[in-house]
């Protein structure tokens, strides 16, 4: 298979040069389920406060693309990573392995297909990261959990039952709950799995927009079935099948011109 | 588009239903032009009054293939090529519709001149074969778009031009006319509005030849010049 088309319309890039940097750089990325090889030898960067999404059909990597920047692989025996992903401004590369996971994780939120709270109150949900981080200053705990909450577009909802389970919430409601979770530590990354193929479209357009609201501080990377979801809430799209990065390109263009006829089939229904 | 089909069989049958029909309605706005024009040199007043009667059988399709499309975009989002031919295809019926407008005024004009009963300038000759280049160029352009042709669609968007000189051309040979005699100024100003439909049909022509460049390549050519487009 040949390179993936990583090029923009110099139109565009001139467009964003002045607020295009990479946040983080994906360079020569492998990753092996034991003897299986998931990815291969993905490059591609990750715009700063930019929102990228990752498409392609079931099996093609993109969760397990996604999961490489947190290490969830590591909680597994057997997986291996082989390349780099680079974090800047540090230029700390994720999967060194003197990188500790955990820290990783602190810098780096996320949140999955379907929510999951932790059979604890709203406010304990929210809280619960900045305790394993070490804070015990009560206030401090409960400003941050407000902003997180005022962030995830949660707060006023929530704010005069604080105290109640977070299961008492609705399905979107506790969505967004676990975004705010993951916003409570201030994540540089945040990496969303199809984080609304388990709600109505009501609720759905609110995470997206909560989405489009975040990325002015947060870097963004998600991966969505839904394609008029990645349309409509990425700057820029990268097509992934069977474990390789087929095309990267500016959102706008490549589900109006695609360089590739595989992105083309696949945005448009057709068999590969 | 492209060999492979789309997973759902009833998108392609959809997709390629309004293709057809947007061929058909090329090919009936083909006739009425031509028609209009035979019946300009003939004289056959039944002619005139079948292609004006007849324009309503070219709106409808208009009406029928925008619905068409959009049923097609609430019902598959397309994306793509698939987008591309869409929006061509709304654009294109709009382009159709309005040279079957232009047919219809060649022909009341004709049945005007006709019942006048001068005979017309000799540039009505020119406007014929004015009209002959136009109608080439429109079969061209409906080749370029059932092939997705886009060295054809190119060539059309260049013809335009001549087209354009042509009917300049007419419209000097006509002033001369009518300075001279008077008389023929209700017949040449007919004339006039006859080569401007001409005109106006190549117009569209090119404007449809544009939208094949568009699904094929992507690229958006409409005001960049006939030149500046590759074939």
């Amino acid at each position: 298979m040949s390179a993936p088309d990583t090029l923009m319309s110099t139109e565009l890039m001139e467009d964003q040069e002045t607020t295009l940097a990479p946040k983080a750089e994906v360079k020569q990325l492998d990753f092996y389920y034991g003897d299986f090889r998931a990815l291969h030898r993905i490059d591609m960067p990750v715009y700063e406060r930019h929102v990228t999404a990752l498409i392609g059909p079931s099996g093609c990597g993109k969760s397990t693309f996604l999961r490489c920047f947190n290490r969830m692989h590591d909680l597994y025996p057997g997986n291996r990573y082989g390349g780099q992903i680079v974090l800047h401004p540090d230029n700390t590369d994720l999967l060194a392995r003197e990188v500790d996971p955990i820290e990783v994780r602190m810098r780096i939120g996320m949140v999955f297909q379907k929510p999951n709270p932790f059979p604890k109150s709203i406010f304990d949900n929210v809280a619960y990261g900045l305790r394993v981080r070490g804070e015990r200053s009560r206030r401090r705990i409960e400003d941050k959990v407000e902003q997180a909450l005022r962030d995830a577009a949660l707060w006023d909802e929530v704010k005069t039952r604080i105290n109640e389970p977070a299961y008492n919430l609705s399905g979107g409601q506790q969505q967004r709950l676990c975004i705010a979770r993951a916003l409570a530590t201030d994540p540089e990354l945040l990496l969303f799995d199809e984080p609304t193929s388990a709600l109505d479209p009501i609720a759905t357009a609110s995470i997206e927009e909560l989405i489009h609201d975040l990325k002015q501080r947060v870097t963004i990377l998600i991966v969505t079935h839904n394609m008029q979801q990645a349309a409509r809430v990425s700057d820029f799209t990268a097509y992934m099948y069977i474990g390789e990065l087929i095309e990267f390109g500016v959102t706008d263009e490549l589900f109006i011109k695609p360089k590739k006829k595989q992105t083309e089939d696949y945005i448009t229904g057709r068999f590969g | 588009m492209g060999a492979s089909e789309h997973a759902s069989k009833q998108y392609d049958l959809d997709l390629d239903s309004i293709r057809s029909r947007v061929l058909q309605m090329g090919g009936l706005v083909e006739s009425q032009i031509r028609r209009a024009v035979e019946a300009l040199g003939s004289g056959d007043r039944a002619a005139m009054a079948e292609v004006i009667a007849n324009d309503h059988r070219v709106n409808a399709m208009e009406v029928e293939l925008d619905g068409d499309c959009s049923q097609v975009i609430v019902k598959r989002q397309p994306a793509a090529n698939d987008l591309r031919m869409i929006l061509a295809i709304i654009k294109t019926v709009t382009d159709l519709e309005r040279m079957g407008d232009e047919a219809q005024k060649i022909a009341r004009m004709a049945r005007s001149i006709h019942e006048r009963g001068t005979p017309p300038p000799p540039t009505a000759v020119d406007v014929r074969h004015a009209a002959e280049v136009v109608l080439a160029m429109l079969r061209r352009t409906l080749d370029a778009f059932a092939r997705l042709d886009c060295t054809t669609a190119a060539e059309v968007i260049r013809d335009d031009v001549g087209i354009d000189s042509e009917f300049q051309a007419i419209l000097r040979q006509l002033i001369t006319y009518m300075m001279e005699d008077p008389r023929t100024i209700s017949t040449a100003l007919e004339i006039v509005w006859i080569a401007k439909a001409i005109e106006r049909i190549g117009d569209h022509a090119k404007n449809m030849a544009e939208y094949v460049i568009y699904i094929v390549k992507g690229t958006d050519v409409r005001h960049t010049g006939a030149l500046t487009i590759e074939p």
